[in-house]
């Protein structure tokens, strides 16, 4: 049987990859939103770990509202993205820089 | 090693590669499939500690509805990938010396002798875990509950209005000013003489 640290292991090598996708794919949004969406993975497979070790049904409670947040902002993120896509012809991140921020 | 252990590391050893494939693989399309897989491998490790409902909502979630629509997406968008891919190098020994550092504290953290923690139950045959999830989320935690179908709902809203597109010179019709035109507005009432016949 694989013990919790075997769990927590695995979620902390998942997150320090997606770490390492926002890195690399600085300019690609649609990788970026990839990366963010393995990072909730990641937090989502600590969060069973625990929930299974500690025998908490809670742990799985916030896995689904997590996974309804993520939906929601998927959706949302890939709406502005064709929004974006429509209006400049490019998705690239180094061009968004109309705000001056 | 036990039958378990061995499923274990099979999967992990999948979802790290499909991982790695999802940030560094060229097309984007590729990029999203490999994340599927990712999914699906995760979903494998959630049904071996025992949290079936979720391994469920994750594979159809977000294989059947999110990577779905990252598809769409990815193929409705004409990208450029090599525009893309500039600076990847550049970046790549910044990205492995954070990932590297970063991976390395956490496992430091948390390894180490993880049975004083292991406080599982094996339970019978008739334990239901979307029952046991369903008995909390709808009593304890049925404020959050509802506050989540307004996100998505707001999700909803938004990605609509967001994308939808009024062009100025289509034809359609406005059923609210149909709906409230007047008979006056239509048809006007002439008064007239009958006239004879010819």
């Amino acid at each position: 049987m694989p013990e919790l640290s075997d769990y927590l292991i695995l979620g902390a090598i998942l997150f320090s990859l997606s770490i390492a996708g926002i890195f690399l794919n600085r300019k690609n949004v649609i990788i970026i939103l990839m990366s963010i969406e393995l990072m909730l993975l990641a937090v989502n497979m600590n969060f069973i770990a625990f929930s299974h070790f500690l025998n908490n049904i809670e742990g799985q409670v916030f896995v689904f509202f997590i996974l309804t947040v993520a939906a929601a902002e998927a959706a949302i993120g890939l709406a502005i993205l064709v929004v974006l896509f429509r209006n400049r012809r490019s998705i690239n991140v180094e061009e968004l820089d109309t705000l001056k921020g | 090693m036990g039958i378990e252990k061995f499923i274990f590391y099979i999967f992990s050893v999948l979802l790290i590669a499909s991982a790695s494939m999802v940030i560094t693989v060229r097309n984007p399309v590729k990029a999203a499939l490999f994340l599927v897989l990712a999914f699906f491998a995760s979903a494998v490790l959630w049904l071996l500690i025992k949290a079936e409902f979720l391994a469920i909502v994750l594979v159809l979630v977000y294989v059947g509805a999110v990577m779905v629509l990252f598809l769409f997406v990815v193929m409705m968008l004409d990208i450029n990938i090599e525009r893309m891919r500039a600076g990847f190098i550049r970046y790549l020994p910044l990205g492995i010396l954070v990932a590297l550092t970063m991976a390395g504290m956490l496992i430091w953290v948390v390894s180490g002798d993880g049975s004083a923690f292991n406080h599982s139950v094996l339970h019978g045959p008739s334990y239901s875990n979307t029952q046991a999830l369903g008995l909390v989320l709808y009593t304890n935690y049925v404020y959050p509950f509802e506050i989540a179908a307004v996100i998505l709902l707001v999700a909803i809203i938004a990605a609509i209005t967001l994308t939808l597109r009024r062009r100025p010179n289509t034809k359609h019709q406005k059923p609210a000013e149909q709906i409230a035109v007047k008979r006056h507005d239509r048809v006007r009432m002439v008064k007239m003489k009958a006239e004879e016949r010819k």
